[in-house]
């Protein structure tokens, strides 16, 4: 479904001078498969997710969707950003169905879909509330049904969960993967959390800094359905241990992949 | 408020002083101006100031509500001024903006002539105005257009132009086309800058039909105090001048009010103050 081959990106600072973001990726993503990409901050995680959405092009290298190559946004991606950004002057519910407004698709049976989205992420009641009156994690959950408002088949998902505190953040992991089960799509979810990585993917994909590159991708063969309870297995205990492993050596030896 | 030991307590203590002091606050303004006005009656009395070279308040009004029919007659015209310049500038600033803001090279060719006619003196226009446009109204709407629609422009497509990226990239995720990009984001990003500018233009606005008046015109607030000076009807030249702060306070209030009433989130959001 998502194929990357030999891309690098080169971004250039303020005073000139080349900052390497990704240095020859190459990842494939089946077509309703669950990945999970963890990695140290700063190592293009934010990057991959751009450049798989369309928003930047590659330095190098080639992108393709479905078979096709990428070269700006696709309709049928859904993208919940590392920041909210929610509308400030629009109401919870004009954000969520902001997306159909861009696209200029009707919204009038959309309105139900969107009340039923806050509804399962718990903002029901705040629909005609602004951004500005919620708390971090309450913005990010409506960001999250923003991405969601179009059924798009494949979801970029940037450290969603990143500003929720720690039981929020438990149900809206459960909430995402009943989603999946419900309605499978291909979703490319960052993460900083390995044991919020190893519970939700099919595929764990390790990456390191400097310059940004894949270390490994892990199979996750712990069997679904996932629930927290399944932390204590040794299957889990061995592919978070392999990941935290992988991360952590690199640290100390950030040449040896 | 200082942090007491019994919030009942504290509230009840607190309502009275609170509100009266929101009063007090209120009123200042007021108690200030009509204290100005009590000082310069007074002084106006004490020093035996003749009326020509500074007249006492209560000149000013016998002999501006001497010719009611008259002084509305300016008052109107000038208020009719101020409105068709405004409006005219806001017409044409909203869109211009835009249009400097669509792209670089569209920019770089409008601006430099926004920059050329913004740096002529509209005074020095009105005159060949008057030749071009014919002696009506239309020369003084026009300089009132012309003094006011420059910070207008500047200020929309400053607002235009500081939309945050991420914003942008939301846009650009959904394919909007730049017409909803411009409808659904830009433009209500820029809001509160649209207002900052209106706020400079409709002072403005009062500035250039006055300017306009004074060139060409036998009509107007403008009009009323040069031809009453001419004639050392000084407290009538005061009396149009106080009438042109009240209508320059009202219009500014105005303003303030429809930003208030129809986009609250631009007044209290303070994501949009630097
Ligand atoms: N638009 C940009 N311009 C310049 N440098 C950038 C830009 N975006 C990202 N970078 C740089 O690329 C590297 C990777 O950034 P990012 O993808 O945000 O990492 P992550 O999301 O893993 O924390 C960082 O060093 C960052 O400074
Ligand atoms: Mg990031």
């Amino acid at each position: 479904m998502i194929e990357l081959r030999g891309v690098s990106q080169v971004f250039r600072s303020r005073d000139r001078e080349k900052v390497v973001a990704l240095h020859d990726i190459a990842l494939d993503v089946a077509e309703n498969e669950f990945v999970c990409i963890v990695g140290p901050s700063g190592c293009g995680k934010s990057t991959l997710l751009r450049l798989v959405a369309g928003l930047i092009e590659p330095t190098r290298g080639g992108i393709s969707v479905g078979g096709v190559p990428v070269t700006r946004p696709r309709e049928d991606v859904g993208i919940v950003f590392q920041k909210p950004t929610l509308l400030p002057w629009a109401s919870v519910l004009d954000n969520v169905l902001m997306p159909l407004k861009l696209m200029g698709r009707p919204t009038a049976q959309a309105r139900p879909r969107a009340q039923e989205l806050l509804r399962m992420v718990g903002l029901e009641g705040f629909e005609s509330r602004l951004p500005g009156e919620l708390s971090g994690g309450m913005q990010q959950r409506a960001a999250i049904c923003r991405a969601l408002i179009h059924d798009p088949p494949i979801l970029l998902m940037d450290e969603p969960f990143g500003a929720l505190d720690a039981l929020t953040r438990e149900e809206m992991t459960l909430e995402l993967l009943e989603i999946w089960q419900r309605r499978r799509k291909t979703i490319v979810f960052v993460t900083h959390s390995i044991t919020e990585a190893v519970l939700l993917a099919d595929k764990v994909v390790v990456m390191s800094a400097r310059p940004g590159r894949i270390v490994q991708v892990l199979d996750v063969d712990v069997p679904r359905p996932r629930a927290f309870e399944q932390e204590a297995l040794p299957a889990f205990q061995r592919i978070a241990g392999t990941v935290r492993a992988l991360i952590f050596s690199n640290r100390r030896l950030p040449r040896d992949a | 408020m200082p942090e007491g030991s019994n919030p009942a307590v504290e509230l009840d203590l607190d309502d009275g002083p609170g509100a009266l002091s929101r009063a007090l606050r209120a009123a200042t303004p007021w108690i200030a101006v009509v204290v100005l006005f009590l000082l310069w009656e007074l002084g106006v009395r004490a020093f035996r100031v003749p009326d020509y070279l500074l007249p006492a308040p209560s000149a000013i009004w016998t002999e501006t509500a001497a010719i009611p029919g008259a002084v509305w007659g300016h008052t109107w015209a000038t208020i009719k001024t101020i409105s068709y310049g405004f409006l005219l500038a806001v017409v044409v600033s909203l869109p211009l903006a835009v249009l400097v803001t669509a792209s670089p090279a569209v920019a770089n060719s409008i601006y430099p002539l926004l920059v050329l006619v913004q740096s002529i003196p509209k005074v020095a226009l009105a005159p060949v105005l008057v030749v071009a446009l014919g002696a009506n109204e239309m020369p003084r709407i026009v300089v009132t257009f012309l003094v006011c629609f420059f910070p207008l422009v500047i200020s929309v497509a400053a607002g235009l132009l500081s939309v945050p990226a991420e914003y942008i990239e939301l846009c650009r995720s959904c394919r909007a086309s730049r017409w909803r990009e411009l409808w659904r984001v830009r433009l209500p990003y820029a809001v509160p800058f649209i207002f900052s500018g209106l706020k400079v233009a409709i002072t403005l606005a009062v500035v250039g039909a006055v300017v306009g008046e004074f060139v060409a015109s036998d009509v107007g607030l403008g009009y009323l105090i040069q031809s009453s000076t001419a004639f050392f009807k000084t407290p009538l030249a005061f009396g149009a001048i106080v009438i042109l702060a009240v209508i320059g306070i009202v219009l500014f209030q105005a303003v303030v009010t429809i930003e208030r009433l129809f986009f609250p989130w631009s007044v209290s959001d303070d994501r949009f103050r630097g």
